[in-house]
């Protein structure tokens, strides 16, 4: 079963682009599309987006870098551990509900790490791994979207996204718990 | 709230650091990370233009309408701001499609397309609007099927069931967007997040 579903993934992951771009190019050639004048013109704007979003990013990752390089993400951990552990959650996990939302990088790292410390199939290593894949690197996506628009006033969306950040990973906690 | 937000990584690192004593390795995160920005954005453009193309393509032929339409009852819901058959609803699913296939950069770059559609619906420049907070939401909290980068690092890590939480992963992916689209709605009616009244909202 595992090592079908292993297989499936695979086989979604590389057959899923290429045939995206059959059925797109397809589609276009029968509707007699003029593929080549269309595809260009519509990649033209590639190059605008990617320039625009620079400033955004360097802000966003600029600030996470220095937060992360002073030790403040390993100090804000030694404060909630006391509060969350009586509420279930191990202090194992902190790390990565801490990082998740700030560096796709480093979540990574710390899944690595973790994976390597206590064992991918331990309780620990399957709620790291359930954290990792169920959310998203929240201050990453806002500054390369909102950038890219240049949206300077975000409204609710930062308070909006990290509920849902936390209902993710509060999820995965309680429900490796029960599952493994 | 994002200039404090913003400002506070940036006060507290510094102060953290002078009792740290991690003043250097502070230095350099940040001028690494300022360039790893760069190459995070130059990176996206060739795929950025690629995606960009096809979807052209997929409008031009009818394609994006015709994938729509077949969400449109669900859609409509979340995004009552925008009009049933306008282009943003084809490529927000498009996004949302690639992000459940695991895809990556290119979902990226379809979402990033959406951000586009959505602004031109925008009366505000430069103020989110509520459609774009939802996809958003919808966006941060990932609607993951087959989470493929975790499944591979379970594998390398020698585990025998690297596939085992699939299942965890998609019930916590569905709690999580399910939250974060329910704030999204709530919080887009309260007075501090209104848009402001010069816009005929």
């Amino acid at each position: 079963m595992s090592e079908f579903l292993s297989n499936a993934a695979n086989a979604a992951s590389t057959w899923a682009i290429p045939i995206i771009f059959l059925i797109i190019v397809g589609a276009a050639a029968i509707k007699k599309v003029k593929v080549y004048e269309v595809f260009v013109e519509g990649a033209k704007e590639g190059f605008n987006v990617g320039v625009k979003i620079i400033p955004y990013l360097v802000a966003i990752l600029a600030a996470i870098a220095v937060f992360r390089g002073s030790g403040a993400l390993d100090w804000s951990i030694s404060i909630l551990r006391p509060l969350l552990e009586p509420m279930g959650v191990p202090p194992e996990v902190l790390p990565m509900a801490l990082m998740r939302p700030l560096s796709g990088s480093g979540a990574l790292g710390v899944m690595t790490e973790g994976l390597e410390t206590y064992g991918p199939d331990s309780l620990i290593g399957n709620m790291l791994s359930t954290m990792m894949g169920s959310t998203e690197t929240t201050f990453y996506v806002l500054a390369v979207y909102f950038g890219s628009v240049g949206i300077r006033r975000a409204r609710h969306a930062l308070p909006a996204c990290l509920i849902g950040d936390f209902a993710g990973i509060v999820s995965a906690i309680f429900i490796c718990k029960l599952v493994f | 709230m994002i200039n404090y937000i913003w400002m506070g990584l940036i006060l507290i690192g510094v102060i953290v650091a002078a009792f740290t004593g991690r003043m250097e390795q502070l230095t350099e995160a940040a001028f690494d990370s300022a360039k790893l920005a760069v190459e995070l954005a130059i990176g996206l453009i060739g795929i950025m233009a690629l995606w960009l193309g096809l979807m052209r393509l997929a409008e031009a032929s009818g394609l994006v309408k015709f994938i729509a339409r077949l969400v449109r009852p669900l859609m409509v819901r979340l995004f009552p701001e925008v009009p049933a058959d306008h282009p943003a609803m084809g490529s927000m699913i498009a996004n949302i499609a690639a992000n459940i296939l695991g895809l990556g950069n290119s979902a990226t770059a379809l979402g990033l397309k959406a951000m586009q559609d959505l602004e031109t619906l925008n009366k505000k420049a430069g103020t989110a609007t509520n459609s774009m907070v939802t996809f958003l939401a919808i966006n941060t909290t990932s609607v993951t099927l087959i989470p493929a980068t975790v499944i591979g690092l379970r594998a390398s890590a020698g585990s025998t069931e690297p596939t085992s939480i699939i299942g965890t992963t998609i019930i916590a992916t569905i709690c999580s967007t399910v939250v974060g689209v329910t704030a999204a709605k709530l919080l887009q009616k309260r007075k501090a997040y209104r848009i402001q009244e010069e816009s005929d909202e």
